[in-house]
């Protein structure tokens, strides 16, 4: 089971996102950069969205990912909960993402990430994978 | 607490500590933090003094890394940084601007003095909170085609949003810029950025940005306050800020990969990669600097719509035109972005690219660049605070071309994390507090959302403001605290 947790910036924010395998950490780090942005208690599975990211390394493909998420939530409208990682090298990702549109009256809002940085950014394997982002918010 | 800055830091004078250029290899000049014995001892604990000797790496950078009081860890750069580098053989580096491109802060003066709004408070409040998109996921008002449309605000910014009768022209000259800086290329700016701006167009965006409805209640030069058309304590006027939302933040990410693969092919090596950075006469440099220019646009549209509702929301309350109600543009600044400007360098008239990341550009009387009305008294540099405390407006001083490429402060800074302001107010009710201050919080974000942003999160800007006010960067002219906000 992969698990996610929030490291402390003075300005913004980071997350620390651990998987068994490398796309399990990226899932985890999908699912830490929503749970930010979206109490996601209360969005449901209605919807799914298609994701594609690819990049020349590891690293940047994580924040590649992540970016590709941040513009399903502005440009389609799309809260997402559940990240099934169908295909995944070291430079390329696709993965079916579940969710449904954001609605504004029925849920509850943190703050949106205007990015994903490169800063601090760190994927390590040790056993399992982990991987460390930086986002500005 | 120690830190192992205390060995380091060099002690200038009252105002200003140098990390020197031997403390670490590759530092082509050496930092120079502006801050008091105060302040320094708060930055010393934050990671910010290594992004400072970082930045001091850029190939091209003049005099020092420099940094403002309110200086705080930022990725890459630290918020707070200013860096200028040669036009001939320097670099230009995305993560210099940041991802909010253009985040800049608009103030506007009106005629009405706090006894008229303090009894109409909670309906302009609501008002405000009403007609101008505020919060995370928000939709403009206004829809614009993400191609042609979008076009016309990337090149002509603010006057495009005037243009559409959202505002007055008279705000214009009033702008750093006019509200419209030349050279932006749309085709620039990638497909995936006018997806992500179109809607966003006409909307505050959340996190640290705000409106405020404030009340002079201090003033320290009031000629140039008369200048500024701030007359006595007691007098409303409103701070907006907010940035270039989604657009700019994608030309940024789109900008650093374009320009970290350029710099690894130029041979630019450097010690954080959120620093990447193109010569600036390269193709790379030059792409990035037009489409940089055109989120700048956008931004001075978007704080130009969102100044237009706000004055309607004034008319809506106290039923009177805005002109009769003297709502006229105090200034408007940027407080994220690369600018091409000639400086004196070692005596001689230099051009370079001054990157202010989290810092207001501070010209005094007599630039070139002032419009007509503020020639003689020099430009207003709009330095907002926290929400329970209060702002400043100052002047850019002669001090500061000298100082800082013509740069100050940019606000407060922040003090703690997110989630430590959260944890160190759990179970308080912040809006409570601060409307039995007199202040009117109108959040989307919640509890969360306030508690991040809570006056205890920030350093007390007077502190920010007194050092740039002694070291000659900027001089003091009024102080305003707020009455009411709305956020994110």
């Amino acid at each position: 089971m992969g698990s996610f947790r929030f490291i402390e910036h003075t300005a913004d924010m980071g997350i620390l996102a651990r998987g068994e395998t490398l796309a399990e950490a990226f899932a985890q780090a999908a699912l830490g950069l929503f749970s930010s942005m979206i109490d996601l208690g209360q969005v449901r599975e209605l919807r799914t969205h298609l994701v594609e990211a690819e990049a020349p390394n590891v690293e940047s493909l994580l924040v590649a990912w992540l970016n590709e998420l941040i513009f399903a939530f502005d440009v389609e409208g799309l809260a997402l909960r559940r990240f099934d990682i169908k295909e995944m090298t070291s430079t390329n990702i696709k993965a079916l993402c579940s969710g449904e549109g954001f609605d504004e009256a029925r849920h509850r809002v943190g703050t949106a990430v205007k990015a994903v940085t490169y800063h601090g950014l760190e994927i390590k394997t040790n056993g399992g994978w982990q991987a460390r982002v930086f986002l500005d918010i | 607490m120690t830190s192992k800055w205390d060995k380091v830091l060099r002690q200038v004078d009252d105002y200003r500590w140098e990390v020197p250029q031997d403390y670490k290899d590759g530092m082509r000049v050496p930092g120079l933090i502006y801050a008091d014995d105060l302040l320094i001892s708060s930055i010393i604990n934050d990671q910010a003094l290594e992004q400072v000797a970082n930045v001091a790496f850029l190939p091209g950078i003049v005099y020092a890394s420099m940094a403002m009081p309110d200086i705080h860890w930022g990725y890459g750069f630290p918020v707070g940084g200013v860096a200028a580098t040669k036009v001939d053989g320097g670099v230009i580096s995305p993560g210099g601007v940041g991802f909010d491109i253009n985040c800049g802060i608009r103030m506007l003066r009106t005629d009405l003095t706090e006894a008229e709004v303090r009894p109409r408070l909670d309906d302009l409040m609501d008002a405000l909170f009403r007609n101008i998109p505020t919060g995370m996921g928000s939709r403009g008002k206004i829809r614009i085609n993400p191609q042609q449309e979008m076009d016309q605000v990337l090149t002509r910014g603010a006057a495009w949003a005037v243009e559409q009768g959202l505002g007055d022209p008279e705000d214009l000259p009033v702008t750093e810029e006019s509200g419209c800086i030349t050279d932006a290329k749309p085709s620039a700016v990638s497909s995936r950025a006018r997806q992500r701006g179109a809607p966003q167009i006409g909307t505050l965006g959340s996190g640290n940005h705000f409106l405020e409805v404030q009340v002079v209640d201090e003033i320290y030069e009031p000629q140039v306050a008369q200048s500024f058309g701030i007359t006595a304590p007691g007098q409303i006027t409103i701070m907006i800020h907010c940035g270039s939302r989604g657009l700019g933040h994608q030309v940024c990410s789109d900008y650093i990969k374009v320009v970290e693969s350029a710099g690894q092919r130029y041979g630019i090596e450097l010690p954080d990669r959120q620093l990447a950075a193109a010569p600036i006469e390269s193709p790379e440099g030059q792409e990035y600097l037009a489409a940089m220019r055109c989120a700048a646009n956008f931004a001075w549209a978007n704080r130009q719509c969102i100044a237009h509702w706000t004055r309607e929301s004034f008319q809506q309350v106290f039923q009177r035109d805005p002109k009769d109600l003297g709502m006229r543009q105090v200034y408007d600044v940027a407080h994220n972005i690369a600018k091409i400007e000639t400086h004196q360098v070692e005596g001689k008239a230099t051009r370079l690219c001054v990157h202010r990341k989290g810092a207001t550009r501070a010209f005094p009387a007599h630039s070139p660049d002032l419009p007509e009305k503020y020639r003689e008294v020099g430009q207003p540099v709009l330095i907002p605070g926290d929400m329970g405390r209060y702002s400043f407006l100052a002047v850019g001083s002669e001090g500061a071309m000298e100082g800082s490429f013509g740069s100050s402060c940019h606000g407060a800074g922040r003090l703690q994390s997110r989630g430590a302001a959260k944890r160190a107010l759990k179970g308080r009710d912040i809006q409570g507090e601060l409307r039995e201050q007199g202040i009117v919080v109108k959040a989307h974000g919640g509890w969360a959302s306030v508690a991040e942003e809570a006056p205890s999160a920030y350093k007390d800007v007077s502190q920010v403001v007194e050092v740039c006010h002694g070291a000659n960067l900027v001089k003091k002219v009024a102080r305003v605290r707020p009455m009411g906000v709305i956020k994110g």
